[in-house]
C-alpha cells in the first residue's frame, strides 16, 4: 500500500522543499546574489587577468590570431636582458629603503599624534591630505621639488647653506628620491591606521610602567611595540606587497632612468608589454614577481589569521 | 564540492582564454575594384577630436562629400587625443576593437608589420593613382620587402627648432641659425649666458627618447644604427662618440643645458614655449604643439635642417589595416585614405579650407610627394594659403631633400631604451666614460636584436 501510493505521488510534490531548506533558502539568497556579483566581478576583472596574464607567459602571441606556445622562451629572453637584475637589484633596494623610512616614519607619527593633547583631529587632518591627492599629482608635485635648479628642495638646501643635490639626475640619489615620494603619499594612511592600534592600548599599562619609572623610549619599547606587534607585522607584510610593485613613481618621474637606475620590475614589465610589444616578456616578468609577492602574501595570511585568533 | 565548483570555474576561465587566444583570417584576395553596389561601412582611427573645432569640422565636411562621391561606403571615424596609446593598442587588437583604419607611428609601423597585426593591402594598392607619387623614403616605411602595409598621414624629417627671440638677445641672427654642431655648441653657450634660467641647448633622456634623439644625433653625423644586415649595432663607432662628446661638452664643460635632465619632450616644449630655451632637435609640427598646448607663438619659433646634414631621421605617422579587415573594407578604406590623406587640395591637404577656418598653414609638413610634380603642387597650394611666417622655417624648407632622410632601426623601442641609459649617463654624470657607456649598450643592443631575430 505504502509502496503504491509513493509510486503515485504527484511529480511536484516530491520536488517540493522542506520548510527548513525553505528558510534557509530565503535567509541565503541575498548573500548568494551579493557574492554572485562579487564573484562575477573577480572573475572578470581578477582571475580572468591573472589566468591570462600566466597563459601569456609561455606564449608568443600578436592577439590577433598567431599564438604559439613557445615553453619558457619568454623567460630566457628576460632572464638574458641584462636589465632584469637591475631591476630585481632597484626594487629589492626600493622596497628596503620604502620600509627604513616608509615604515618607521609614519609609526613614529602615529606615536606622537597619540602623544599630543591638542589639535590632534587638525594634526590627523593634514597627515591625512597627501593621501587625497590623486597618485599622479602628487608625483608631479614632487618633480618640481626635486628640480635641480628652481625647485623647492634645493632651494631649502641652499637657504641652509647646504650643498644641493642632483635629487632625480643621479643615479645615486634617484631612488632614494623616489622613496620619498612614495613614503609622502602613503604616510597618511599608515599613521591613521597605527594610530587606530596605539588606540586600543589599556591606558593602565602605561600608567604601570610610569609608576615603575619607564620613560617614554622605554614605554615604547615595552608597552606599545609589544601591544601593537600584530598590526606592525600585518602592516610589514602588506608594505612588502605593496611597494614590491612599485611603478608610477618611476614611470612619471624618471622612466627609469638615469642609467636604469630606477627601473624596477613592474616598469620592466610595462616596457616589454607596452614600449617592446612584448606581451609574453612582460606576462613572464608578471608571473614571477607574482610568485614573490604570493610568498609574502602567504604569511600574511597566516599572520592575519594569528590575529584575528 | 568546492573542489569541484573550483574546476569548472577554472575550465570556464580557461574557456574563455582559448577563445580569446583564436582568431579568424582575413578573407580570400578578391582584387576587383569595389562593386559600386556593395555596402560596405568602415571604422577610421584618428579622427580630430570636438576639442580640435576647426579639424573636426574639416573631417565631417570630408566624410560627407567622400560618401556623395561613394555612397556604398559609410566612414565611421573614431576620435582619441592623441591618436595612439601605446596602453591601449595591444589591447584594442585583442579585444577586437581596432579599427579597420587604424593610425600609427611611423616608429611602430615595423614592429606591427613583423607581429603580424596589420594587412598585407598589396593586392589593392595598384587602385590607389596616388600611391606611386608618394616620396619614395616615405612609401618605405610602409614596405617590408615588396609588400605593402599602409598609407602615410603625415611626415618630417628631424631638424633645429629654435627659438628666434633668445637668438636675437644673445646677438645671434636667427635668418641664419646653426649648421654644425661646433656651432650649435657655440649659440648654447651664448644663450645660456643670457641667465635668468634659459638653456641653451636642450635634450632628451628619458621613456625611450633619450634614445630616439641620439639615433636622430648619430645620422646626423653620418652614423647607422645597426649594420647593413640589421642584426648587429653600429651606434658605437667614432660617430656615437662625437654624439655623446658633443652633449658631454655642452653639459659639463660649458654649463649650456641646464641642470635638470632626464626631459621628455613634454618638458622641453613647455620649456621653449615659456621662452627659457635656446634650441632643441624636433620636427616641423612642434610649433603647433607649442602654441596650441603651451601658448606659445609662431613668430618666436625657427627650423634649421638638422646640424651637420649627414643624415636625419625621418618621422611621422599613418595607417595601417586591421588583419582581420575583409578585402572589400581594405579597398573602401583606401579609397578613403587616398581621398583625405595623398591628394593635394583635398582632405587633410585642403590648405585653402584650413586657412578660412584659421587654422595654421604653412609649415613645412607633410612632404609626402618629395620633389616631383604633385609634391611642387603641394607646396604650392600650401604657400598659397598659407598664414604663418613661412620664413622662419626657410632654411629647413630649403635644405630638404638635401639632407639623406633615413628610417628608424629595427626593434626601435628596445634600442631606444638602452641608448636611454647611455644618454641620461652622460648628461647627469660629469664622470661618465664614453667608451664604457657605449661599449656597454653594445652589448645590450646586440642581445636584444638577437632575440628578436
Amino acid at each position: 500500500m505504502t509502496t503504491a501510493r509513493t509510486l503515485v505521488r504527484p511529480a511536484g510534490r516530491a520536488r517540493r522543499l522542506s520548510p527548513r531548506t525553505r528558510r534557509t533558502v530565503r535567509r541565503n539568497v541575498t548573500a548568494y546574489g551579493f557574492l554572485c556579483g562579487a564573484l562575477i566581478c573577480f572573475a572578470f576583472f581578477s582571475w580572468y587577468p591573472i589566468v591570462r596574464e600566466v597563459l601569456l607567459s609561455f606564449q608568443k602571441t600578436n592577439f590577433v590570431g598567431d599564438t604559439r606556445w613557445v615553453g619558457l622562451d619568454n623567460f630566457r629572453t628576460v632572464i638574458d636582458d641584462p636589465v632584469f637584475v637591475d631591476a630585481w637589484v632597484n626594487t629589492a633596494v626600493f622596497t628596503l629603503l620604502a620600509l627604513a623610512v616608509g615604515y618607521v616614519v609614519p609609526f613614529a607619527i602615529a606615536i606622537v599624534l597619540n602623544e599630543l593633547k591638542h589639535a590632534r583631529g587638525y594634526l590627523r587632518f593634514v597627515v591625512y591630505l597627501p593621501v587625497m591627492l590623486p597618485p599622479a599629482v602628487a608625483v608631479l608635485l614632487f618633480k618640481w621639488f626635486y628640480d635641480p635648479g628652481p625647485g623647492l628642495f634645493n632651494q631649502i638646501l641652499k637657504l641652509g647653506h647646504l650643498p644641493t643635490l642632483n635629487w632625480l639626475d643621479s643615479s645615486d640619489t634617484a631612488l632614494i628620491s623616489l622613496v620619498l615620494v612614495s613614503t609622502w603619499m602613503n604616510l597618511g594612511s599608515g599613521t591613521l591606521i597605527y594610530l587606530a592600534a596605539l588606540q586600543t592600548i589599556p591606558g593602565e599599562l602605561y600608567e604601570a610602567a610610569e609608576l615603575d619609572g619607564a620613560g617614554m623610549f622605554r614605554r615604547i619599547r615595552y608597552v606599545t611595540i609589544p601591544q601593537t606587534r600584530l598590526i606592525l607585522l600585518v602592516m610589514l607584510l602588506l608594505q612588502i606587497i605593496a611597494t614590491m610593485q612599485v611603478f608610477i613613481e618611476p614611470y612619471l618621474l624618471t622612466g627609469g632612468g638615469p642609467e636604469d637606475a630606477t627601473v624596477t620590475v613592474a616598469y620592466l614589465m610595462y616596457q616589454y608589454a607596452f614600449n617592446f610589444t612584448n606581451f609574453g616578456g612582460g606576462g613572464a616578468l608578471g608571473l614571477m614577481l607574482m610568485l614573490v609577492l604570493m610568498l609574502f602574501s602567504a604569511v600574511y595570511l597566516r599572520v592575519s589569521r594569528e590575529e584575528a585568533r | 564540492m568546492r573542489s569541484r565548483i573550483l574546476a569548472t570555474l577554472l575550465a570556464a576561465v580557461l574557456g574563455a582564454t582559448a577563445a580569446g587566444c583564436g582568431g579568424d583570417d582575413s578573407g580570400g584576395q578578391d582584387t576587383a575594384p569595389l562593386g559600386a553596389g556593395t555596402k560596405v561601412s568602415i571604422t577610421v582611427g584618428c579622427m580630430p577630436a570636438k576639442s580640435q573645432e576647426a579639424q573636426r569640422k574639416e573631417w565631417e565636411e570630408d566624410v560627407a562629400a567622400f560618401q556623395r562621391l561613394h555612397p556604398n561606403i559609410t566612414v565611421v571615424g573614431k576620435d582619441a587625443f592623441p591618436c595612439i596609446d601605446p596602453n591601449t593598442f595591444q589591447a584594442k587588437l585583442a579585444g577586437g576593437q581596432m579599427e579597420d583604419v587604424f593610425y600609427v607611428y611611423f616608429t611602430d609601423v615595423r614592429g606591427i608589420i613583423a607581429n603580424g597585426q596589420a594587412a598585407d593591402i598589396t593586392p589593392y594598392i595598384g587602385s590607389v593613382k596616388q600611391f606611386p607619387n608618394l616620396d619614395p623614403a616615405v612609401e618605405r616605411v610602409f614596405k617590408d620587402g615588396d609588400k605593402v602595409y599602409g598609407l602615410p598621414r603625415q611626415n618630417y624629417a628631424m631638424g633645429l627648432f629654435y627659438n628666434r627671440k633668445l637668438f636675437s638677445r644673445a646677438g645671434l641672427n636667427p635668418d641664419a641659425p646653426p649648421k654644425t654642431w661646433a656651432e650649435v655648441r657655440e649659440a648654447a653657450k651664448k644663450i645660456s649666458a643670457l641667465g635668468d634660467g634659459i638653456t641653451g641647448y636642450a635634450e632628451l633622456s628619458a621613456k625611450n627618447q633619450g634614445g630616439w634623439h641620439f639615433t636622430t644625433s648619430l645620422y646626423s653625423q653620418g652614423g647607422d644604427m645597426v649594420d647593413g644586415s640589421g642584426r648587429k649595432s653600429a651606434f658605437n663607432s667614432p660617430q656615437g662618440r662625437a654624439v655623446l662628446q658633443n652633449l658631454k661638452d655642452m653639459r659639463w664643460t660649458d654649463d649650456s643645458m641646464g641642470t635638470k635632465q632626464l626631459l621628455i619632450d613634454a618638458d622641453i616644449q613647455r620649456m621653449m614655449a615659456s621662452g627659457k630655451l635656446g634650441m632643441y632637435l624636433g620636427a616641423p609640427d612642434n610649433a603647433t604643439a607649442l602654441v596650441d598646448q603651451f601658448k606659445g607663438k609662431y613668430e618666436d619659433y625657427g627650423m634649421a635642417p638638422i646640424p651637420g646634414s649627414a643624415g636625419t631621421l625621418m618621422g611621422g605617422d599613418g595607417w595601417l589595416f586591421n588583419p582581420k579587415a575583409s578585402p572589400d573594407k581594405i579597398k573602401a578604406g583606401l579609397l578613403w585614405l587616398e581621398y583625405y590623406g595623398i591628394t593635394p587640395g583635398q582632405g587633410q591637404l585642403n590648405y585653402a579650407r584650413a586657412a578660412k577656418y584659421g587654422r595654421p598653414v604653412g609649415l613645412p609638413q607633410p612632404k609626402l610627394f618629395g620633389q616631383n610634380a604633385v609634391g611642387q603642387k603641394d607646396r604650392q597650394l600650401r604657400a598659397a594659403s598659407a598664414n604663418l611666417p613661412v620664413g622662419n622655417f626657410k632654411p629647413y624648407e630649403d635644405a630638404y631633400g638635401s639632407v639623406p632622410g633615413k628610417l628608424e632601426p629595427p626593434q626601435a623601442q628596445q634600442l631606444y631604451a638602452v641608448l636611454d641609459s647611455v644618454v641620461s649617463a652622460v648628461l647627469t654624470r660629469r664622470d661618465a666614460n664614453i667608451d664604457q657607456l657605449l661599449a656597454d649598450a653594445q652589448k645590450k643592443a646586440d642581445a636584444a636584436l638577437a632575440r628578436a631575430n
